[in-house]
């Protein structure tokens, strides 16, 4: 007892001398960037202006909390450190790790009927379209990526190239040839699923972070193509006027033969946003299925094992190509499925949605979900692409920092910190375990150390 | 021929920035085997803080003297932008080291994409002008009304590239730190028992890679005079390519890479159509990695069973 | 049983260069069915490489080696096989195979030779079941209607799941770790991951048996208890293995042949017993010239 005082009170002095080091750091690094702001004057030349007052509340907030870090927070973790951690997870935690999928699932039906008994029928447009579909999408391209990334340990950072392939396909292929939403999604499947074999035979040989490059600049190849290529794709000007998918034939519209009209309901835009809701959410469903489905396959279990040891899997007569390029080729269909989807809800699409970025916080939603997580991915894409959106609301912020503060602008960076903090505390994402995809007595989730990350 | 002429001398330039960038990219990678994804971003930074200090050293000191303040400038952006990457470094990187694979590599595109919307939101979202720092030319041949020219301001890049290179090759080759990165970079376990501190060698790792990505920065901040805080992707992908095809670990290949992809863009350019020149030096990175994945210098890597 | 049958596996001037370095020079011989062959000699005398190279894991520089299934009278197809410049053969009484013709994952799919790695290779996260059924992947592909029948439901592929599982259960009982079925193979301590690796292999339906120092870093019981599993299989299956081993316990109590390689060169062939009083072995591992065994041989006491 004695000892622990006496190192409390060396260790105060220790904390101040951190604190300072820490303030003494961030005024250096954020000196020229925060300190200073470049802002054109009349004669649109640069001029500095200066912002001491905001460069020494940052530094206020660093030194504070590096003080507070280590003797609140640094204490605290240690005692925890030392009681012994508790061998299996609770019991309350497990209960809620089985009843998780069903009451999402559950939740993901009943929600647009919540929010328009929240929010009024109009109000819940906007919960329904910016939170619903939106997140669902991203769902959508996690669960398709998980495949590539999260099973088969393919490192992939050009998967947008598949959604902007599906989107494309859509577009062109209905406002050229006037084909029908259903047609063309299955054939935007095909095409994007054709492009993931082409570009994956290249990259088979390559391993870990040259795969991702690789990848990566395919992704960018086929957005300056989309961007150049004018005379197909309209460039940068995007193409618009995409038709609409219709419910079975009835178009969303206020026409007598709309779907409004014929059901005999008074017309509002609506109908069409929960109709696309559930539809994102049939797809999203599908993938999952089809996933859960492939994990009890051969291939899917082939997937794994390429994973684990690519060398052991083609000793056991594995075709690794084969099983590479079918990895690929399913992950792409679903991102092309969702990128139909995409080009149908938004009736325009540009080069400018299917940028890097797009790839990047698709994968980071798959890493940050835990790879090869289901479940994992889904809670990843909400918390991501939720809570951006939710960025884009917080109007009540305006009234701390002047009316001249855009939370929008933070969104981005947001985001960007969120991704270092996450793998930084929970390196192996949210939902580490991984379940085996068959049992002969007993269900037993395995750790993360054991499993292996896949190396190409 | 004078075409070609410009171009080369043109290329070369860009050709030098791309290598010094691609010399942090081969270090990095070399000493902890990751894909230092935020490294572009360093270089758009460096290049934001360089013109900071040349609007400060310009207008409120008031040196007139270009050389001095672009001495002044050049320290000064080293100097910040090595302590930005030691702390990247620090708090991204570091904590990582030694777990899951992929964790660093999303560590890098978080933080790649923290740092391009930070400058954003401190500085603005618009491309930021500055007036010419240098003017001036030689005029090296005049024929059929096209002259050749080499500029000052590229004569400055030329100069200050080799003499940073020169620096740099002495640091990694001759002294104590250089050793403990050659170490390091074979066996970390084994450099550690034999007392390199294998910590501060990463750091002073990432402090070198981030003061050669500044005098890249304040290079490309004077020969183009513009900036905007997008401009770390596409040169440090680019930059990226040259390490990868000088051969990825390979401090020579980083140089002669940066090189070649700078006049591949121009003379592609330059002869074929502006618009696909990004194209072409992603296609050139495809191509690499898939033919020739160990570089024009590096090592081939055999699989073994 | 432990007699000797035809020719099963006939390797001929075997030569694999790695830039200016020769790890196996012109090296010839055979391993016959029902026999279990053992591959010895001191540390980089080049046996991983002749066994990468009958894996289909390296192409060798120079050479052929060739595998027979069914009768022994495929052998005589062999020279006009070579001929034709085609993978494999196949006739009324069998078929016939040019190993180094044929990529690593078509020798365990085609030829049906598996084999186990001197590192061991498990898939670390995936359970014991898991592994053995990985290791079933090209029959079950069939049976699933390559995904596609598997993807919408239908029984065939679960009765081949099911089948697939009591194989796997099957070889689990025989190497002692039923009871750990559900675990991740990572998890099991040491000697386990070898019983579990020779079971993966076995599970591939192998007519050989391909083992990289299945011994290495075992205790003498559990050594002891490898040695009675490979015969037990080998008798049971009529089998035949091939084996890498440093130890020499294992090689002499179970080997049928021996075949010593000495910097990629045979030194010596024949009946453990044959080797054991060979000189040139003895000076091999001695790392001495042949004239000096008996010398160096009495000052270490032998």
């Amino acid at each position: 007892m004695e000892k622990s005082a006496q190192s409390t009170g060396v260790d105060f002095v220790h904390a101040v001398k951190e604190a300072c080091l820490a303030a003494a750091i961030t005024f250096g690094v954020l000196l020229p960037l925060i300190g200073f702001e470049t802002v054109s004057n009349i004669d649109n030349k640069l001029v500095l202006h200066t912002r001491w007052g905001l460069l020494f509340t940052i530094v206020a907030i660093v030194g504070v909390g590096r003080l507070l870090m280590a003797l609140v927070i640094a204490p605290r973790l240690a005692q925890r450190r030392i009681r012994p951690v508790a061998a299996t997870a609770p019991s309350w935690l497990l209960l809620i790790g089985r009843w998780f999928a069903p009451f999402a699932i559950g939740f993901a039906i009943v929600y647009p009927v919540l929010a328009m008994g929240l929010t009024g029928f109009s109000g819940a447009l906007k919960w329904v379209d910016n939170f619903g579909i939106q997140i669902l999408i991203y769902v959508m391209l996690g669960w398709g990526l998980n495949i590539v990334v999260g099973l088969a340990g393919l490192l992939d950072l050009g998967y947008v190239a598949f959604y902007a392939v599906g989107a494309y396909s859509y577009a062109l292929l209905a406002k050229n040839f006037g084909f029908s939403f259903w047609i063309l999604l299955p054939l935007a499947g095909i095409l994007s699923s054709f492009w993931g074999i082409l570009l994956g035979f290249p990259v088979l040989r390559l391993r870990g972070d040259y795969l991702a490059i690789v990848t990566l600049a395919f992704g960018e190849i086929i957005r300056m193509v989309l961007i150049n290529y004018v005379d197909l794709t309209n460039g940068y000007a995007g193409i618009g006027g995409i038709p609409r998918p219709s419910f079975f034939g009835l178009p969303f519209t206020a026409d007598d033969d709309g779907f409004a009209a014929v059901f005999g309901l008074p017309f509002t835009p609506v109908y069409r946003t929960l109709f696309l809701y559930y539809l994102i959410l049939a797809l999203a469903f599908l993938t999952a299925f089809v996933t859960v489905r492939l994990r009890r396959l051969p291939v899917g279990r082939a997937w794994e094992a390429l994973r684990e040891d690519e060398i052991a899997c083609r000793s056991l007569g594995i075709n690794t190509t084969n099983t590479k390029l079918t990895a690929f080729a399913i992950g792409a269909m679903f991102g092309g499925f969702a990128g139909s989807f995409f080009a149908a809800r938004q009736g325009f699409i540009s080069p400018e949605s299917f940028t890097f970025l797009e790839s990047a916080t698709v994968l980071s939603i798959v890493v940050l979900g835990g790879m090869g997580s289901q479940v994992g991915v889904a809670i990843a894409a909400i918390l991501f692409i939720g809570g951006t959106e939710i960025m884009r609301d917080l109007d009540f912020l305006k009234q701390i920092f002047g009316p001249s503060f855009d939370p929008t602008q933070y969104r981005m960076l947001l985001f960007g910190f969120g991704m270092v903090i996450i793998m930084v505390f929970r390196p192996r994402g949210l939902i580490s375990t991984r379940e085996p995809s068959i049992f002969l007595k007993e269900r037993k989730a395995i750790s993360s150390d054991l499993v292996k990350e896949g190396h190409g | 021929m004078e075409v070609f002429l410009q171009q080369l001398i043109n290329g070369i330039t860009l050709g030098s920035i791309y290598g010094l960038i691609a010399i942090g990219y081969t270090m990095v990678f070399g000493i902890i085997g990751m894909v230092n994804f935020a490294h572009g971003d360093v270089f758009m930074v460096s290049a934001f803080v360089a013109m900071i200090a040349f609007l400060f050293v310009t207008t409120w000191l008031g040196i007139a003297s270009i050389t001095v303040a672009l001495l002044i400038v050049l320290i000064v952006a080293m100097l910040f932008t090595s302590g930005v990457n030691w702390v990247i470094e620090r708090l991204a990187y570091r904590p990582l080291r030694g777990s899951f694979r992929l964790a660093p590599l999303i560590s890098a595109i978080g933080m790649s994409i923290f740092l391009s919307n930070f400058v954003q939101v401190t500085q603005g979202p618009r491309n930021k002008a500055i007036p010419p720092m240098v003017r001036g030319e030689f005029i090296l041949l005049d024929s059929n009304n096209y002259a050749v020219a080499l500029s000052y301001k590229q004569l400055i890049i030329w100069g200050i590239t080799a003499v940073l290179l020169a620096a740099f090759w002495y640091l990694v080759a001759k002294t104590r730190l250089g050793r403990a990165q050659r170490a390091c970079e074979q066996d970390q376990k084994m450099a550690a028992l034999v007392g390199v501190n294998v910590d501060r060698t990463i750091s002073m790792t990432f402090v070198i890679a981030a003061a050669l990505a500044a005098v890249a920065g304040t290079m490309y901040l004077m020969y183009y005079g513009v900036v905007s805080f997008s401009d770390g992707f596409v040169p440090g992908v680019k930059a990226f390519t040259a390490a990868v095809l000088g051969g990825i670990g390979s401090l020579p290949g980083a140089v002669v890479g940066g090189l070649l992809i700078g006049l591949i863009e121009t003379f592609w350019s330059a002869y074929f159509t502006i618009d696909y020149k990004d194209v072409a030096a992603f296609s050139v990175l495809a191509i690499t990695l898939i033919f020739l994945p160990q570089g024009l210098f590096g090592r081939p890597d055999v699989e073994k069973v | 049983m432990a007699g000797r049958g035809d020719i099963l596996l006939n390797v001929e001037h075997l030569t694999m260069r790695f830039g200016g370095l020769v790890a196996v020079d012109n090296l010839s011989w055979h391993a016959r069915q029902g026999d279990i062959t053992a591959l010895i000699g001191p540390n980089g005398a080049g046996k991983t490489t002749v066994f990468n190279c009958i894996t289909g894991f390296y192409k060798p520089t120079e050479g052929r080696i060739s595998l027979r299934h069914g009768d022994a009278t495929v052998w005589d197809e062999l020279d006009s096989l070579t001929e034709r410049g085609k993978r494999h053969i196949t006739t009324a009484n069998g078929s016939l195979f040019q190993l180094e013709r044929m990529p690593d994952f078509l020798v365990t799919q085609k030829a049906r030779v598996a084999r186990t790695f001197q590192n061991i290779r498990l898939f670390a996260g995936m359970t014991l079941l898991e592994n053995l059924l990985v290791a079933q992947h090209n029959s079950l592909m069939v049976q699933s209607g390559y995904t596609l029948l598997g993807v919408l439901g239908f029984p065939s592929y679960r009765r081949a799941e099911s089948a697939a599982v009591d194989r796997a259960r099957e070889w689990l009982n025989r190497v002692g770790l039923i009871d750990r079925a559900d675990d991740p193979a990572g998890d099991l301590p040491y000697g386990a991951q070898r019983r579990l690796e020779i079971a993966r292999a076995m599970c591939t339906d192998p007519v050989l048996l391909c083992l990289d120092e299945p011994a290495a870093g075992l205790n003498a019981r559990e050594s002891a208890e490898l040695n009675e599993l490979l015969l037990s299989i080998r008798d049971q299956y009529g089998l035949s293995i091939l084996l890498i081993e440093h130890d020499m316990s294992v090689v002499m109590e179970i080997s049928d042949h021996v075949i010593v390689l000495d910097y990629g060169v045979k030194i010596s062939d024949g009946t453990p017993e044959e080797i054991r009083n060979d000189p040139k072995v003895i000076a091999a591992y001695l790392g001495v010239d042949d004239e000096d065994v008996e010398k160096v041989e009495a000052e270490v006491g032998l």
